[in-house]
């Protein structure tokens, strides 16, 4: 989240669109709901009817995978309606700057595009500029290159019939919308957007995201109280193990996972420090170095040396280009390529795309290591459903782990807060926290390459591994205080003037001070500040004052970066620093100083040629991208059709998916786009009484009782078609496999009117599978294809096509 | 940690309820239970902690039993900002994550090639096992050099998925192994 929950109550429009919040995030929608109270309008834009449907304003039922349809009509409203926000539009994003003349857009590619590799050469998608490197800009945004203008061409073809005939929304739900929310484009009006898995869940999921994005720098709402763009994420600690990186392409704090052609730390840090001719811009990122190398040390402590590049060379690298998400874990897997696989509070058997494919390939592992609180179907694939035991080599291990009230330490929740937590009990009997089980295992086999050797093995055996206590167990305060950081040597250092002696030891307060000689020590630089030099764990704080009187808690936990609560909050004041809304004061400067939340950095405003600063420092140029050559689809969105979808051809253009997403090939990725056999859109969802997979929540009786079973909801419309009553048994299938489950007939699905055709939805919870309850459901999952975002790789769960059949006995 | 217990339930209200209940006496003692567990609440330490779901981050309050160290009761934090105390239904049955559920595993489980059930272990032996495996899985196909010679130092053999369901700790511990070991087929439930 930009902002965080309470800040919801803030908001005079909420657009909820990719999810289901009153569901899913009920503690979240109590604050949707203060703002309601308080007079804000409530949007709900979802294919089904859902309680959060119930408690707002308005639902706008769209069909699945048309979000970017739908939100590009609004920039086009917004544009042409002369509803954007002007001041905002023209100092703090890059509406103004002028793009290569040789960039293109053209039947629904943009220039570069390489149809063999399915990728783009970005050489186009660039600026003009000046003499001193700085791009050129048109303020009067008349420039036919300017980035207004290339936006306002793009989008001029998403016009109410265009849209509605696509997303199957009728024009005037459209209209309703687009009038409501945009209405939020004046200084003293704030609109947010809370999304989830909705969004996420798409071949085009980053780029509906970005979309709305563009929406709020148009209606000046980022960096403001009740605006932003808010993830409402759908795990207790996602975002915290999002931030430590247990990601392919990443390292923690968001480093990059440098790749083969980067041989040398030199090369791999001239790619990844940003630079930016313009005096006005912060870079922030131009402290990447300082960043990069203070987690090096704290990987390799005292053998991380300048001689030797910190131990950069230690590092594995991945090959250019190449992806290693969980998709291709499985794909690679399913070819017999994978040996092991370490699973840890992770039921993928369950909640993987695919399920066939996953199940088949996990039966081709050698070992499997699973930790959990409960066993669940990946960690005892080899007695599944169709499974022989006797057939199956995998040498299983179900290690028992602690659960979260079972052990010290902190988590993260979606509004960046990281909040400590305390060990109230012993986990039972032979249970260990997953800390001790990693640790433990990295114990033994670092033992094994001290005996024995190996290749690389100095990556192993120099690993900074000290984290037990004398009772042997990990001490979580010594590795929190590890990934905050600290000094390797005695310094010192200006602190906004004055100067600051640390010890060799001390603990580093701030990201500000880290350095990239080897003389401070960070496992993640976000992290850096959670304790001050002292050794207070800020994580820990409980105080409850609200200065701002809007939610802050500035001193409840501690919120990254450096406890600032809304990100980007220079952006909530004109160039002078004087907040656009003053009744709702997020931050002002006074001619000195900031006050407020804790300012993106504490130069003055950006009216100030000399010092200030523009308001997006951790974008290289300053400024908000309505331009964003970052993304590997192009610099604007474009409607793209799902992998799978009831149209053979795009109404937009020629091109009918995503032309970036990768293309699994084997034989259990089976696709069947506008067919017969499989006519019926299908999305997936949770329940409130069901977490994930399902894999703690099915095996709590309470919960199980609420919902027991498999479930498809069939729209009235459709029953009556196929002759399926409420509570009837029913197979539901796709290209890639089939689910057994009872029908609900339902009036939360209707019918969508779609190029002239009547296109039907229908909808499944995914959090069932085979082991329990014992006489249940099986996954959701066996019909998702295995086929993802092309920046991310999140799968597409929420538009595929099945059928659904009566089932007799 | 220890934190100041709001007002509670009115006790002699519960009592003057349950005595005019009549012959049936099967409520009373569950009232009585009630009236119980009322009281080791009251003598119980209590710490906080954070819900275990989806990323609200509601702030729970968890009653331990001094006498037994176990976990007796969960509820919301009233001191919370976010939650203020309450809860959807699955934080409103965390309790059910105790050690109280029987499902919970509390032995270490190993399945051998080709058998058909699980045996228990314990953790010397299944550590050094494991690392025994991984050892020589990565040893035999790591990959010092791509095709194209550049130096890569990777396993592509051994492969790491978990956990968002752990604590922040707990993430960087494994994010920092997993890449000292070389592995690259890294991910978690972030994409899913």
């Amino acid at each position: 989240m930009t902002n965080h929950y309470i800040d919801l109550k803030n908001s005079d429009v909420i657009l909820i669109m990719g999810s289901n919040a009153a569901e899913h995030h009920p503690m979240a929608f109590k604050w949707i709901l203060r703002a309601k109270d308080a007079g804000a309008t409530i949007i709900h834009v979802d294919p089904r009817y859902t309680r959060t449907s119930a408690r707002c304003d308005y639902h706008v039922p769209l069909r699945s995978g048309t979000d970017i349809a739908f939100l590009g009509g609004m920039i086009n409203y917004i544009v042409n309606k002369d509803k954007y926000f002007h001041d905002y539009v023209i100092n703090y994003t890059n509406a103004s700057f002028l793009v290569n003349p040789e960039f293109t857009f053209n039947d629904g590619l943009f220039s570069g595009y390489d149809p063999e590799k399915r990728k783009y050469d970005k050489g186009t998608w660039t600026f003009q500029m000046d003499l001193n490197g700085i791009p050129l800009k048109d303020p009067t945004l008349q420039d036919p290159h300017c980035v207004f203008q290339l936006m306002k061409a793009h989008f001029s073809r998403y016009t109410l019939d265009k849209v509605s005939s696509i997303t199957g929304v009728s024009k005037d739900n459209l209209l309703k919308v687009y009038e409501a929310y945009s209405a939020t484009g004046v200084p003293d009006k704030a609109g947010t957007e809370c999304y989830a898995l909705g969004w996420t869940h798409h071949t085009t999921g980053s780029q509906i995201i970005r979309t709305m994005s563009m929406i709020q720098l148009l209606l000046g709402n980022m960096g403001i109280a009740g605006g932003g763009v808010n993830a409402l994420r759908g795990e207790p600690n996602v975002q915290g193990s999002t931030d430590h990186c247990i990601l392919y392409g990443n390292l923690p704090g968001y480093l990059k996972m440098p790749s083969a052609s980067l041989d040398t730390i030199e090369k791999y840090l001239e790619k990844y420090t940003p630079k930016c001719n313009d005096p006005q811009s912060a870079n922030y990122y131009q402290n990447y170095p300082n960043f990069f190398v203070s987690w090096l040390k704290s990987m390799y402590g005292d053998a991380a040396t300048p001689e030797n590049g910190f131990g950069y060379s230690w590092l594995p690298k991945m090959d250019d280009g190449k992806h290693y998400s969980l998709m291709h874990l499985f794909d690679k897997m399913y070819e017999g390529k994978v040996k092991g696989l370490f699973s840890y509070g992770t039921d993928p058997a369950v909640s993987s795309p695919n399920s066939g494919k996953v199940r088949k390939a996990l039966e081709k592992l050698d070992f499997l290591v699973s930790a959990n609180i409960f066993d669940n179907e990946t960690a005892s694939f080899w007695f599944g459903p169709g499974v022989d035991p006797k057939q199956v080599k995998t040498e299983c291990f179900l290690l028992p782990a602690a659960a979260t009230m079972e052990k010290e330490g902190s988590q993260s929740n979606s509004g960046r807060w990281v909040q400590w937590k305390y060990k109230a009990a012993n986990p039972p009997e032979d249970a260990l926290s997953c800390a001790d089980i990693q640790v433990r295992l990295m114990d033994a086999i670092r033992a094994l390459y001290a005996k024995e050797g190996g290749p690389n093995a100095e990556a192993i055996l120099n690993l900074k591994w000290d984290y037990k206590n004398h009772n042997g167990e990990v001490d979580v305060l010594k590795v929190a205080k590890q990934i905050n950081g600290h000094f390797t040597a005695d310094v010192e250092i200006d602190d906004k003037g004055v100067k600051k002696q640390f010890k060799k030891g001390d603990l580093v307060p701030t990201f500000g001070m880290l350095k990239s000689d080897g003389t401070t020590s960070s496992g993640n630089w976000i992290m850096s500040g959670s304790f001050d030099e002292k050794g207070l764990n800020k994580m820990a704080l409980r105080g409850k004052e609200d200065p701002t009187g809007l939610g802050l808690y500035p001193n409840w936990s501690f919120c990254w970066p450096v406890n600032r609560r809304v990100i980007y909050n220079r952006a909530s004041c004109d160039i002078n620093g004087k907040p656009y809304n003053p009744k709702r004061k997020l931050l002002a400067w006074t001619g000195e100083k900031w006050v407020g939340d804790v300012p993106d950095g504490p130069w003055p405003p950006q009216a100030d040629k000399e010092k200030g600063k523009y308001p997006f420092i951790m974008k290289a140029d300053g400024v908000g991208s309505l331009f964003g050559p970052g993304m590997v689809e192009g610099p604007f969105p474009e409607h793209y059709e799902p992998l799978e979808g009831p149209l053979a051809k795009n109404p937009l253009s020629n091109q009918l998916i995503n032309p970036t997403i990768e293309i699994f090939n084997s034989d259990l990725d089976k696709v069947a786009n506008a067919s017969e056999k499989f006519p019926y859109v299908c999305t997936t969802y949770s329940c409130t009484e069901h977490w994930c997979s399902g894999a703690l929540t099915r095996w709590q009786a309470w919960l199980l009782e609420m919902q027991p079973e498999l479930y498809v909801e069939v729209g009235e419309e459709l029953a009556k078609e196929l002759n399926i009553v409420n509570g009837e048994r029913v197979t539901v299938s796709s290209a890639r496999g089939d689910a057994k489950c009872i029908a609900m007939v339902t009036k939360r699905f209707k019918p969508f009117k779609v190029e002239g055709k009547t296109v039907h939805q229908v909808g499944m919870p995914f959090n069932y599978g085979w082991l329990y309850p014992e006489d249940g459901s099986d996954s959701t999952n066996f019909l998702t294809p295995t086929v993802g975002d092309a920046n991310t790789f999140c799968p597409e769960y929420k538009a595929f096509m099945v059928n659904v059949a009566r089932r007799r006995g | 940690m220890q934190v100041t217990r709001r007002g509670f339930l009115k006790l002699t209200g519960v009592v003057g309820a349950s005595s005019a209940l009549g012959l049936n006496f099967k409520p009373v003692n569950a009232y009585a239970a009630e009236l119980n567990k009322m009281n080791r609440i009251k003598t119980a330490k209590q710490y906080t902690t954070v819900c275990a779901y989806c990323s609200c981050g509601c702030g729970l309050i968890c009653s331990v039993d001094n006498v037994t160290g176990k976990i007796f009761n969960i509820e919301g934090d009233p001191e919370h900002p976010i939650n203020e105390g309450a809860l959807c239904a699955k934080g409103a049955g965390f309790f059910d994550l105790t050690e109280a559920n029987k499902h919970r595993l509390r032995k270490v489980q190993y399945r051998a090639p080709y058998s058909d059930k699980w045996e228990t272990k314990d953790w010397d032996w299944a550590m050094n096992r494991i690392a025994r495996l991984t050892k020589d899985a990565r040893d035999k196909d790591f990959v010092v050099t791509n095709d194209k010679g550049q130096l890569v130092n990777r396993t592509e053999t051994v492969s790491h998925l978990g956990s968002s369901n752990i604590d922040n700790e707990e993430c960087w511990l494994i994010s920092m192994s997993v890449r000292a070991m070389g592995l690259v087929y890294i991910d978690h439930q972030a994409r899913v």
